[in-house]
């Protein structure tokens, strides 16, 4: 017994040594009990986020309004669900199954961004995801491809990559909207004051208020506070509203010389908790659809299960 | 008889190319219903990967024939703006996704007829033809080498499987046919070494579609002409209510750029 935690505290110690020093922690290295859970769980939920996510722009996809947006938009939400399967394998080198991942999903153990429980309401909110959501998902994501364990940091850098072209399709959509006539000016500006708040709630509670958020910046799972990068992402925004010629979604907007940074106004924390646990606009409904399509696609997975395994008795016939 | 709106006056190389056009958009819509909708996440990558193949060949179809018309109109305006009697996709293309094993199963008997047909249309003597084709053969091979083994997986799969593979077959039987039915006008663009003839396609077809299914135990007889229409604008009930989905901002807020 001693002997085993002697070696634990040995372990432990060269675990913190590599945090300290800025080594990645790789899948067969020890590492402790919690920051195995946490990484479980903000990956996760990483994941889940972008095979969410894909349902609110696919509900565009048959309707997008030229080919070439449909274009963009298709090969958009199919990097969304490409990252959405990075993610699950990076996570599964943590010792969990990308089906127990899906059952956590579904039974609401396991969260995803709550930007995805609003609606798509009209063309504008395509613009408006790629440019904000996508916007801010980048700014977090750059930080975490700094985190501490391997297979996140470098899922990320190819995440990363794409995620620039998403916003770019994104701001595009908008800056023509913004262009366009006063039907489609007001879209714009529509879309953009629906998606802004729950965009800056992206970044999680303030960072007082944030339960995982200490340690996971201890660990360096996190690398900047949820705070700073929100407003990171504000300071990047702004300008670009002002580019796209739209009135700003907060009144209090206002830049300040002092800190170098914008001020802006308060979220709505009570909508932030309601849509996190589960009262938003589509929570019910993501969920639905991802189980039906799941349950739907059962008596595929099964076919394949009892194909491999007749071919797999075949061969073992053949070599008897 | 004809039954065309316009038809009349339009040239066979624009009706030519178009039909290939409104083939491909047609499909291509079908196909991206499945995202977000699919068995396994791979699967939503694949066929989303497979629509936006039959995007990028609806766009330089249509950009084409936009230039054979000459009219000034773009591929967009051919895609959003004419109606479902204008649309002159051959059926199969245009029926309800349905499920997995129906759109399996749609996908394999058109990526075995595609085959055929594009490796013969890259010698079209119309040089935006042949180098459409010549794109589109690469991406039908690779669409073919997975339809494969999704249908001998599912035919060999549970019983479960393998009789929504026999039932899409069933309802599939229809529609084949159609793709082997020569237009008047198309008939005229071969004589010019423009166009394929698709019928002369269908025995190597039949060959082959049997000879897989059989593998697996499965009948299908040949090709029949049953049900015809598409090339003329005489559709299922079905499309109208693709068109209307697809067509919805560009018919709600005409002219506008997007
Ligand atoms: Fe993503
Ligand atoms: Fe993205």
């Amino acid at each position: 017994m001693q002997t085993l935690d002697k070696d634990e505290a040995v372990e432990q110690a060269t675990f913190d040594q590599r945090i300290s020093d800025e080594q990645k922690i790789e899948p067969t290295d020890w590492m402790p009990d919690d920051y195995r859970k946490n990484l479980i769980r903000q990956m996760s939920q990483h994941a889940h986020s972008e095979v969410i996510g894909m349902q609110p722009e696919g509900n565009w996809i048959t309707r997008a309004p030229t080919l070439r947006r449909k274009a963009v938009l298709l090969s958009k939400v199919q990097d969304e669900a490409g990252h959405g399967l990075y993610l699950y394998s990076a996570t599964e080198s943590l010792g969990i199954t990308r089906s127990q991942m899906i059952d956590a999903l579904q039974s609401g153990k396991a969260k995803y961004a709550s930007i995805f429980n609003y609606p798509t309401l009209t063309w504008a909110d395509i613009g408006a995801i790629g440019w904000l959501v996508d916007g801010a998902a980048i700014v977090n994501q750059i930080t975490l491809q700094r985190t501490s364990y391997g297979p996140y940091a470098r899922a990320m850098v190819r995440i990363c990559k794409e995620e620039s072209f998403h916003q770019r399709q994104g701001y595009e959509i908008m800056t023509v909207l913004a262009h366009g006539t006063q039907v489609q000016k007001q879209m714009a500006q529509d879309a953009m004051n629906r998606n802004w708040w729950p965009s800056l709630m992206m970044f999680g509670p303030h960072d007082s208020e944030s339960a995982h958020s200490s340690r996971s910046m201890g660990w360096k799972i996190k690398r900047m506070s949820n705070d700073d990068l929100r407003q990171k992402f504000i300071d990047q925004t702004v300008p670009q509203i002002e580019a796209l010629g739209l009135d700003m979604p907060d009144p209090l907007i206002k830049w300040n010389e002092e800190r170098g940074h914008y001020d802006s106004g308060e979220i709505n924390w009570e909508e932030f908790y309601q849509v996190i646990n589960g009262a938003g606009p589509c929570n019910y409904q993501r969920i639905k659809h991802h189980k039906a399509a799941h349950s739907e696609g059962e008596w595929v997975r099964e076919a394949v299960r009892s194909y491999r395994q007749k071919q797999q008795d075949k061969k073992t016939e053949n070599a008897a | 008889m004809n039954n065309t709106i316009k038809s009349n006056e339009q040239s066979p190389l624009y009706r030519f190319v178009l039909g290939l056009a409104d083939d491909s958009v047609v499909l291509s819509h079908r196909l991206s219903e499945w995202c977000s909708n699919a068995p396994y996440l791979e699967e939503d990558i694949a066929l989303s990967n497979i629509a936006l193949d039959y995007v990028g060949r609806a766009r330089m179809f249509y950009q084409y024939a936009a230039e054979v018309e000459g009219k000034g109109r773009s591929e967009d305006d051919l895609a959003y703006l004419r109606s479902e009697r204008e649309f002159t996709n051959l059926l199969i293309h245009e029926l309800p996704k349905g499920d997995f094993g129906f759109t399996m199963v749609r996908q394999f008997l058109l990526d075995a007829f595609y085959n055929l047909y594009l490796t013969q249309l890259v010698d079209s003597k119309d040089e935006t033809i042949a180098a459409i084709a010549a794109k589109a053969i690469k991406e039908t091979r690779y669409h073919l080498k997975r339809s494969e083994p999704w249908i001998r997986q599912l035919s060999e799969g549970t019983e479960e499987s393998r009789s929504r593979i026999v039932r899409a077959l069933e309802e599939l039987k229809d529609f084949v046919g159609e793709m082997f039915l020569m237009e008047e006008w198309e008939t005229s663009l071969v004589e010019q070494g423009i166009a394929i003839d698709r019928a002369a396609l269908q025995p190597d077809w039949d060959r082959y579609i049997q000879g897989f299914l059989g593998e697996s135990g499965i009948e299908f007889g040949d090709a029949q002409l049953q049900i015809r229409g598409g090339r003329n604008g005489i559709h299922t009930e079905h499309l109208g209510h693709m068109l209307s989905e697809m067509q919805y901002l560009q018919r709600t807020h005409p002219g506008m750029e997007w």
